[in-house]
């Protein structure tokens, strides 16, 4: 697996840029990791929550008797027995209500029994009388004058309006040569983790509260129960589990939580609540709905003039972290490409629809829709081709955007030209492969099976095949949407060589354990088997903002970093006193240190380890790094340069239509990626397959039903997350672009998967049939309604 | 209230176990037995995370009712390695990075487990998706999942690089 750096001779490897499997996965193929829905606590009893079946309703009396005196329960708790305090990003939201519930799911009771069974059962058993009150479900209803207020006291359905603008719209449309209006419908998306919300709370005898937590913002959550719970954050450490899956669910804390510290209270027992999938559909945050009415225009040459959008977001009925979705949409519209005018309107909405969080894009895969579709059509309109229509628009590196983003490194015009070459080859090549050495076996398997020559002639009449694009952009430095954009670490060294990186970071699943190790190692001159990752303990590591926004390896990274450099600065020191030379002339690699001139003199790092802490006055080697990113945010006008780089991609999708049914199926992707350096090859894929495969359902498959504020197919299968016979083969191409401020060039590339899909196969649908599908999903219902809008009922 | 007693083998050992009537495999798996590597992902048997072979079929745990397992072997994700080293499959599914949050995997080396005991060629990719369409992921898009097991399929042990138990001797 090894390459050989040949600047020290085969002996000495770099491990940046190796395909490195994850730390966990042994575990994880035996059975062995212990998820928060594993996690059993001695005396833990189990809590269940009642919810409310309205989406809008007055509570007249809670009866919690005949529950209490079921036999195995030991508290039944109502809003009597929780702080008032509002909390959430909206400061909208309470633990348990007492007097009126605003979505179906809204928390009402709470039980802590011996058992599920009891916990369920008890449930069942608490009586709530609910006068029900008018409720509004869609956020242009919410917003006419006599709609019925989802907050009352806040006197509008209006959470927030915001307004991005540069150049003179109104007076470019005027100019224009051409224009393209659209009004566009994005629907409910769900998380769905294959791990239900989780957390387990749990006091200690000094009254300490550990909470276990599958969330992904431990620091945030820390401070947010203690604002919540009115008890101090110093007493409350929580504990990262394995995370099953999130995608932005774990960005907020929801009710459930302070639920399961107040019941552990009440009980002193540790208290554990888990969802199942049920409560999941109900209660777990969603990707908001978002109307948006845009228009694009262009000038004949082929130039980007100008775009328009105006969004209305369906936010539920609490505010959450979601809302700032906004930031992202108003980049992807005014900075995607160079266009010297934009306008972004965003009205978000509060209804009596189920609440809405963050999802994997946060706001970009609906704006990267909207606008990769516009641009296809700008091209259509000119006549020129799609690819060349966006590479005569696209950025490049080193320039500022009108909106203040700070473009560094760039590789969206590689990554474009990359697509032109796929798709022009009439079989897609697999570049990679999980075998590095040249036995690229799984390619022959898929030509030979999964793929065919892209050609025409052999396609029944009834089936058509179309090939679209779509380009996409994304934070990749880090995002500042909170005051500090920081992540904390600790390198420890112990006498016998073994390092401990203690990081804030959290890992869930993407990697983080493994690509920090790399970092670590790499900078300090280890063997990657000498580093241990430690985190997901907020006693424990210092302090980061989270997991979100594709910032881990970027933010996390160059604190380990900065980390393991401090500790190779004080190793190096020592040996220069063992060398008598200066530090200057020494270096550190594979676990040795070496004169630069004479790599043959080595001695063993363990060593210099040991002289530095085992002598009069010693100590032993502790690095430390803090790194917060030179970003800013976004101010009231949604401007500013949120990240520290931005990450690019283009993808090519070929789809097949079958224009009897209206089925879609996509037949390839194409995905080209700016990902600064590949750190660790593996990984990186893994992050855009799983993304193109929730952008396949996103665009085809994938719809929260919701039903007068209840979502009615609340079941995996009904909901369509893709099966593997869904998903086509992928054909991924890294562009390496070496970020100037990433870990050795590395940018973000969590989310870029997903954000351009949808866009890439509305497009090639109308390559395919003429048609232009415009809301999500892409049924067979709505193409055969547009198909037989363009060419009539008889002709099909 | 009523219990039941059930005898059953699991990964080779014999266990007798006390339990509801209306309690499912997965039930008395995870929770009383402590074999925790067999995940509640949905109890509706849609999502194919508490995949176990039962009497070497694949099946979902969560859609069998104890009774039904009396005197049967079921074998879990715990029972596919052997000796304590990975059998090919699970070596191939870490090596080929099938798997990040690894909350499917146990129910993905399970069915993949099963379709490489039941066919007789090397398989095709097509048919390796057709053998894991009950298993749902959110991380990985399959890409890797498929990788991993036509790289078993179709790779020697000595090829793969990774112990050979897999190969030689089936899973169960």
């Amino acid at each position: 697996m090894s390459r050989p750096n040949s600047q020290h001779g085969d002996m000495i490897e770099t491990l940046i840029g190796q395909r490195l499997p994850k730390r966990d996965a042994p575990a994880k193929v035996t059975g062995q990791t212990i998820y928060g829905h594993d996690l059993v606590r001695p005396h833990m009893l189990y809590g269940k929550i009642v919810r409310s079946p309205y989406a809008s309703a007055r509570i007249v009396a809670i009866d919690t008797s005949r529950a209490e005196k079921l036999a195995g329960v030991r508290a039944v708790l109502t809003a009597r027995d929780a702080p008032h305090r509002l909390f959430g990003y909206g400061a909208d939201n309470l633990i348990l209500k007492g007097t009126r519930v605003l979505h179906v799911g809204d928390e009402v009771a709470a039980i802590a029994a011996s058992d599920p069974y009891t916990a369920q059962e008890a449930a069942q058993l608490v009586r709530v009388e609910y006068e029900p009150l008018p409720a509004v479900f869609d956020p242009d209803d919410a917003l006419l004058p006599n709609a019925p207020l989802v907050h009352p006291a806040r006197g509008s359905n209006l959470f927030r309006q915001q307004l991005y603008q540069h150049g003179d719209p109104d007076a470019a449309f005027q100019e224009a040569d051409v224009i393209v209006k659209d009004e566009f419908e994005l629907p409910y998306a769900a998380n769905m983790p294959l791990e239900p919300c989780f957390c387990l709370a749990e006091f200690d005898a000094n009254d300490e509260l550990t909470l276990y937590s599958t969330t992904q913002v431990p620091y945030l959550l820390q401070r947010d129960l203690a604002n919540a719970l009115e008890m101090p954050a110093s007493h409350i450490r929580i504990l990262q589990t394995a995370i099953g899956g999130s995608f932005g669910r774990g960005l907020d804390m929801y009710p459930f939580e302070p639920i399961a510290v107040l019941l552990a209270q009440k009980t002193k027992c540790p208290v554990r609540l888990a969802f199942d999938r049920r409560e999941e559909f109900l209660a777990a945050p969603i990707r908001q709905p978002i109307r948006v009415k845009m228009r694009s225009a262009a000038k004949r040459d082929g130039t980007l003039w100008a775009r328009d959008a105006h969004a209305v977001l369906n936010i539920g009925a609490y505010a959450s972290w979601g809302t700032v979705t906004t930031v992202v949409m108003a980049e992807t519209v005014g900075s995607l490409y160079r266009v010297p005018h934009a306008r972004f309107v965003a009205d978000l909405v509060y209804t009596n629809s189920p609440v809405t969080g963050a999802m994997r894009g946060f706001g970009n895969p609906q704006s990267t829709f909207c606008v990769e579709v516009q641009m296809d059509r700008l091209a259509d309109a000119l006549g020129m081709d799609p690819l060349e229509f966006r590479l005569r628009n696209v950025n490049q590196p080193n320039t500022t955007t009108p909106q203040g983003l700070k473009i560094t490194s760039c590789g969206l015009q590689e990554c474009l030209e990359i697509l032109g070459d796929i798709v022009d080859a009439t079989l897609i090549p697999r570049k990679s492969s999980c075998f590095p050495q040249g036995n690229d076996y799984s390619f022959e398997v898929r030509k030979r099976d999964d793929l065919r020559p892209h050609s025409s002639s052999l396609i029944p009449p009834h089936l058509a095949r179309g090939i679209g694009f779509a380009s996409t952009m994304n934070v990749g430095g880090g995002a500042r949407i909170y005051r500090s954009d920081g992540c904390g670490a600790i390198v420890k060294v112990d006498d016998f060589g073994r390092v401990t990186l203690i990081t804030g970071a959290s890992e869930i699943g993407q990697g983080a354990d493994i690509v920090l190790a790399q970092i670590t190692a790499e900078t300090l001159g280890m063997t990657l088997d000498a580093v241990r990752v430690v985190n997901g303990d907020t006693a424990l590591a210092p302090w980061d903002v989270g997991v979100h926004a594709s910032r881990t390896t970027f933010i996390a990274g160059n604190a380990a970093r900065l980390a393991a450099l401090d500790a190779r600065k004080q190793l190096l020191e020592t040996a220069a006193e063992q060398f008598h030379v200066a530090p200057e002339e020494l270096d550190a690699r594979g676990g040795f240190i070496f004169r630069k001139n004479d790599p043959t003199a080595r001695v063993p790092l363990e060593k210099i380890i040991r002289a530095r802490h085992f002598r009069p006055f010693g100590e032993p080697v502790i690095g430390k790094g803090w790194y917060d990113p030179p970003n800013e945010m976004a101010d009231e006008h949604l401007r500013g340069n949120l990240s520290a780089s931005y990450s690019f991609a283009a993808h090519a999708v070929e789809v097949e239509v079958d224009t009897e049914t209206g089925r879609v199926r996509v037949l390839r992707v194409g995905a080209a990626h700016d990902v600064g350096r590949a750190l660790n090859p593996l990984l990186i894929e893994g992050q855009i397959e799983g993304g193109i495969h929730m952008g396949i359902g996103y665009a085809l498959t994938e719809q929260l039903r919701v039903e007068n504020g209840r979502v009615v197919n609340d079941s995996l299968r009904e909901y369509g997350i893709p099966t593997t016979l869904d998903m086509p083969p992928i054909d991924i191409r890294l562009v390496e672009t070496l970020d100037p401020e990433g870990p050795f060039g590395a940018k973000g590339v969590g989310e870029l998967g997903v954000t351009p899909v949808a866009a890439a196969i509305s497009n090639a649908i109308y390559d395919a049939v003429g048609v232009r599908i415009t809301s999500l999903p892409i049924t067979p219902e709505k193409v055969l309604r547009a198909l037989r809008a363009k060419h009539g009922f008889q002709s099909l | 209230m009523e219990q039941l007693s059930l005898a059953l083998t699991v990964n080779g050992e014999a266990y007798q176990v006390t339990t509801r009537p209306y309690a499912t495999l997965l039930d008395v798996l995870h929770d009383q037995l402590g074999l925790t590597g067999t995940h509640e992902g949905c109890r509706m048997g849609e999502c194919g995370s508490c995949s176990v072979l039962l009497d070497g079929h694949a099946v979902n745990a969560c859609l069998v009712l104890a009774p039904d397992v009396e005197g049967r072997a079921v074998t879990t994700v715990e029972g596919l390695a052997e000796n304590g080293s990975l059998s090919a499959l699970q070596a191939a599914f870490v090596q080929c990075g099938a798997l990040q949050c690894g909350y499917c995997t146990s129910g993905m080396l399970i069915s993949a487990a099963a379709f490489l005991k039941r066919v007789q060629e090397t398989p095709t990719a097509a048919e390796v998706r057709r053998a894991l369409v009950g298993n749902l992921c959110r991380c990985t898009g399959y890409a890797k999942i498929i990788d991993a097991i036509l790289a078993v399929a179709t790779k020697s042990p000595n090829e793969m690089n990774v112990a050979s138990e897999f190969a030689a001797r089936g899973h169960d």
